[in-house]
């Protein structure tokens, strides 16, 4: 079977920091592979690049056995790869349901449609509705999505982010500021898509990590130092000694 | 029913009261009076093509007033060429908008925010730089008319009422077009890419394509103003596009609130009515008109059309 | 003799860019600290020939007019500030365009008011009116070449502030980073305060300097401020030396384009039209040079570091 994601060699500097050094790794179809590291170990740079939101200065990135590096972020989000932000990111004047539908809307027929209100598509806002049910903001739908609490957003984010019907999920840090219902919630979600949809997790929650991920990649200073199960990893001196050490001590 | 007539009732009572002026006119001085509101009117219908891309693209384009010069050249310049046919003087000032809007569009659409209110001034200067070198067409003086478009031969415009009519009929065609536009598909990337382009562009949007499109439309209802004007005031030259004229359409915009639409055609009522008055006052009523102006900006958020409806807002 | 000719226009190219730079340098420091767009920034222009017309017919003497028009200008452009500018660097772009577009129309009818709209002429100081021969057979007007003069000067002034002085220090800074520098304990808006005054001094004595040359008019500084704007969009918003390379450029294109533009067009088009056509044409020149750079380099030549 070879890999949905494929990164190759992956470097970027910003002036003397190198943020990706010579980076590489996978992901499997359905897989969950989640990334950890310490604080400015170049999770988010990583995310931008394979997003195709900040250019690599060298090396490459296949997926879906196609080299996307040249591409356009709107090119590769049509070819399956969707994201979340770590400051979250949505359409804060519109409902959360057009957020969605929006986001249905990309994968759905052309967008050069003048005439008919979009808000009267039922393929649009029908799936759209239905994500919404699955992370529990049916009856936030009409809101302004900027009226949304923190955790609702993060949520809404990730609805927006499957209504695009990926392939790859890219998560940065989908946990961090949420209530322990709300992230439990998201973790349930998470859990639910593993084998249908792969899944590139950015996260610092441990517990959620090693209860969801297939795989853990330890990042440092932009360079993976283990990728492995995750009680493999636990176990990992190095990984201890360079990482999860400093957390416990 | 009655709910959707409270969030209506402000654009149902502009298009009615702009339909009465024509029974209403003959009670005053009525050439001037239709003179006036067809000038109302016309840049009306500039403010509003301007407000699709101010309001709803996020687009401050500096550089509006080329596309109604480009509508006014093209009646000036086919009249002066024997040419008085409206429909023609339509067809050519809409294509060469089409053009112009593609051209320059294509490049100001890769840069934004300041970059590209700076590049569409750059572009509307270029046209009104172009206006002045056609000599043969009386360069910086301009041109006069020798009289307005035919319609299939006749002069039926040559009525100041039925000119208004036209022109009322371009405002309204073209408010209920943009209104369905912007609840559209494409009207709902337009404005998701002025919200968040980064996000549009995660899901799998590219503004560019939607941003030149909404140029495209824009300076073609532009230019159809533009052709309205020219046979309004019998007379085209290059002031038509100076800079003035474009931050005056933006202000229009502004002031009568962003992105409503209707809030364009309260924005030049007020405008052209304040500037009437006032220079009817005194020679020196730009001495009030300023200060007015960075009052409204300062104190009027949301724009009159936002202080209007505050309390019908369901 | 047309070699000669062409070094003439040359010498106004630079005259022109040097007044384009020190409009253009008040802009950019503005824009890039504050990130505030000024359009009333060329009535600064505008108000410094006005002033040094009145000052220097009431004293008999440009200099005396000069020096007192400069503090005038400077208070001018500090009331603007407190009363109007201060209130729009939290806003939108679009307010702060409109709200400028009103100073200008405020100002224009008030110098319109006290001074006519009839343009006025200044006289140059006695001693500088002449002309000298710069090459065998070749007179230049001696008051272009001191605006020359002037300008580099404060160029290379401006220069050394920025990049050589705490203040200038401070001012780079705060153009990246405001919140920053004010955590530093430096009262950034004092610094926007000093900036902005200075920006419209130098933007008054740009307008005495040409006053001598030019007819001192209302809405003398309308077009000359759509310029100012070309240079820092090429130059790169925020920097110095931007403005200072893309002034010159502006300044020398568009004077030698209208010198050359009826001259190449004659080859095409009969004399009285390729003379028209051409001195129309020619100021379209600097808005393709401005669009064709920002296709190339969306943020300038010389993109100040963000």
């Amino acid at each position: 079977m070879t890999a949905l994601l494929r990164v190759e060699g992956l470097s970027k500097s910003y002036g003397a920091l190198r943020v990706t050094d010579g980076l590489s790794l996978s992901v499997e179809p359905g897989e969950l592979h989640a990334v950890i590291g310490p604080n400015g170990a170049g999770k988010t740079t990583l995310i931008h690049q394979i997003s195709g939101m900040t250019p690599p200065d060298a090396g490459r990135i296949l997926f879906a056995g196609e080299d996307v590096t040249g591409r356009s972020m709107a090119g590769r989000a049509l070819a399956g790869l969707a994201r979340s932000f770590q400051i979250t990111s949505i359409l804060p004047r519109f409902s959360a349901l057009q957020n969605v539908a929006l986001a249905v809307q990309a994968r759905s027929g052309s967008s050069f449609r003048f005439l008919s209100p979009v808000d009267g598509e039922a393929a649009l806002t029908g799936p759209a509705r239905d994500l919404l049910a699955r992370f529990g903001l049916a009856e936030r739908a009409e809101m302004p999505a900027g009226a949304l609490s923190h955790g609702e957003k993060r949520q809404l984010e990730l609805a927006i982010a499957l209504a695009t019907a990926p392939k790859l999920l890219l998560l940065d840090e989908p946990l961090a500021g949420t209530s322990h219902a709300e992230s439990a919630r998201i973790v349930e979600i998470l859990r639910g898509l593993t084998g249908s949809v792969a899944i590139l997790l950015v996260e610092h929650d441990m517990e959620a990590v090693f209860a969801l991920a297939d795989r853990v990649s330890v990042l440092v200073y932009g360079r993976v130092i283990a990728t492995g199960a995750p009680e493999a990893i636990r176990s990992n001196p190095e990984v201890r000694a360079a990482y999860l050490g400093e957390e416990a001590a | 029913m009655a709910r959707r007539l409270r969030r209506e009732w402000l654009p149902l009572g502009l298009f009615l009261a702009l339909a009465l002026v024509p029974v209403l006119a003959p009670l005053g001085p009525q050439s001037f009076i239709l003179s006036l509101m067809t000038r109302i009117v016309v840049v009306a219908l500039a403010a509003l093509s301007l407000d699709l891309l101010i309001g709803k693209g996020g687009l401050v384009s500096f550089g509006h007033a080329a596309c109604l010069g480009i509508g006014a050249y093209a009646v000036g310049i086919l009249s002066a060429e024997g040419v008085t046919d409206g429909g023609a003087h339509l067809a050519v000032a809409i294509a060469a908008a089409a053009f112009f809007a593609l051209a320059t569009g294509a490049v100001a659409m890769r840069t934004d925010g300041v970059h590209f209110i700076m590049i569409t001034l750059a572009f509307g200067q270029m046209l009104y730089f172009l206006a002045t070198a056609l000599s043969a067409y009386g360069g910086d003086d301009g041109i006069t008319l020798p009289g307005r478009s035919t319609v299939l031969g006749r002069d039926v415009l040559a009525s100041d009422t039925v000119l208004y009519l036209a022109a009322l009929g371009a405002l309204l065609a073209a408010y209920l077009l943009l209104r369905r536009i912007a609840a559209s598909r494409f009207g709902r990337v337009l404005e998701g890419a002025r919200d968040n382009p980064v996000r549009m562009e995660a899901i799998g949007f590219r503004p560019f394509r939607f941003r030149l499109a909404a140029y495209l439309i824009s300076a073609m209802i532009a230019a159809v103003a533009g052709v309205l004007l020219a046979n309004q005031t019998g007379f085209v030259s290059p002031a038509t596009m100076a800079w003035q004229r474009s931050g005056e359409l933006i202000f229009i915009v502004v002031l009568g609130g962003l992105g409503s639409l209707h809030g364009a055609i309260l924005g030049a009522i007020a405008f052209i009515l304040a500037e009437e008055l006032l220079s009817h006052w005194s020679e020196h009523w730009r001495i009030v008109f300023g200060p007015l102006l960075i009052l409204a900006v300062l104190f009027a958020r949301g724009g009159l059309a936002g202080l209007l409806t505050k309390g019908a807002r369901p | 003799m047309s070699s000669t000719l062409l070094l003439i226009q040359i010498l106004n190219g630079l005259q022109f860019g040097v007044i384009l730079f020190l409009i253009a340098a008040g802009l950019t420091l503005v824009f890039g600290v504050m990130d505030f767009i000024n359009l009333a920034h060329g009535v600064q222009y505008m108000v410094g020939a006005y002033l040094t017309a009145a000052f220097a017919a009431a004293t008999g003497s440009f200099w005396l007019g000069l020096a007192l028009a400069l503090p005038a200008a400077l208070l001018i452009g500090l009331a603007l500030e407190l009363l109007v500018f201060r209130h729009l660097y939290e806003r939108s772009h679009l307010d702060q365009v409109l709200a400028t577009f009103g100073v200008i129309i405020f100002l224009g009818e008030a110098v319109r008011m006290v001074w006519g709209s009839a343009p006025i002429g200044v006289e140059m100081p006695e001693a500088l009116s002449g002309s000298i021969e710069i090459a065998p057979g070749l007179l230049y007007p001696v008051w272009r070449l001191v605006i020359i003069a002037a300008g580099l000067g404060v160029g290379i002034g401006l220069y050394l502030t920025v990049h050589h002085t705490r203040i200038g220090m401070l001012m780079r800074a705060g153009a990246s980073n405001a919140p920053m520098v004010s955590a530093l304990g430096v009262d950034i808006r004092l610094l926007f305060t000093l900036v902005f005054g200075f920006g419209a001094m130098l933007a008054g004595f740009a307008g005495a300097m040409v006053a001598p040359i030019l007819s001192v008019e209302p809405g003398m500084g309308d077009g000359i401020l759509i310029l100012a704007f070309v240079v820092i969009v090429i130059g790169g918003i925020g920097s110095i030396r931007g403005a200072f390379v893309a002034a010159l450029l502006i300044g020398l294109v568009d004077t030698l384009g209208r010198f050359l533009a009826p001259m190449l067009l004659r080859l095409l088009l009969d004399p009285a039209a390729a003379s028209q056509t051409g001195r129309a044409l020619a100021p379209m020149l600097v808005y393709i040079l401005m669009a064709v750079t920002l296709f190339v380099r969306p943020a300038g030549l010389f993109p100040a570091r963000r």
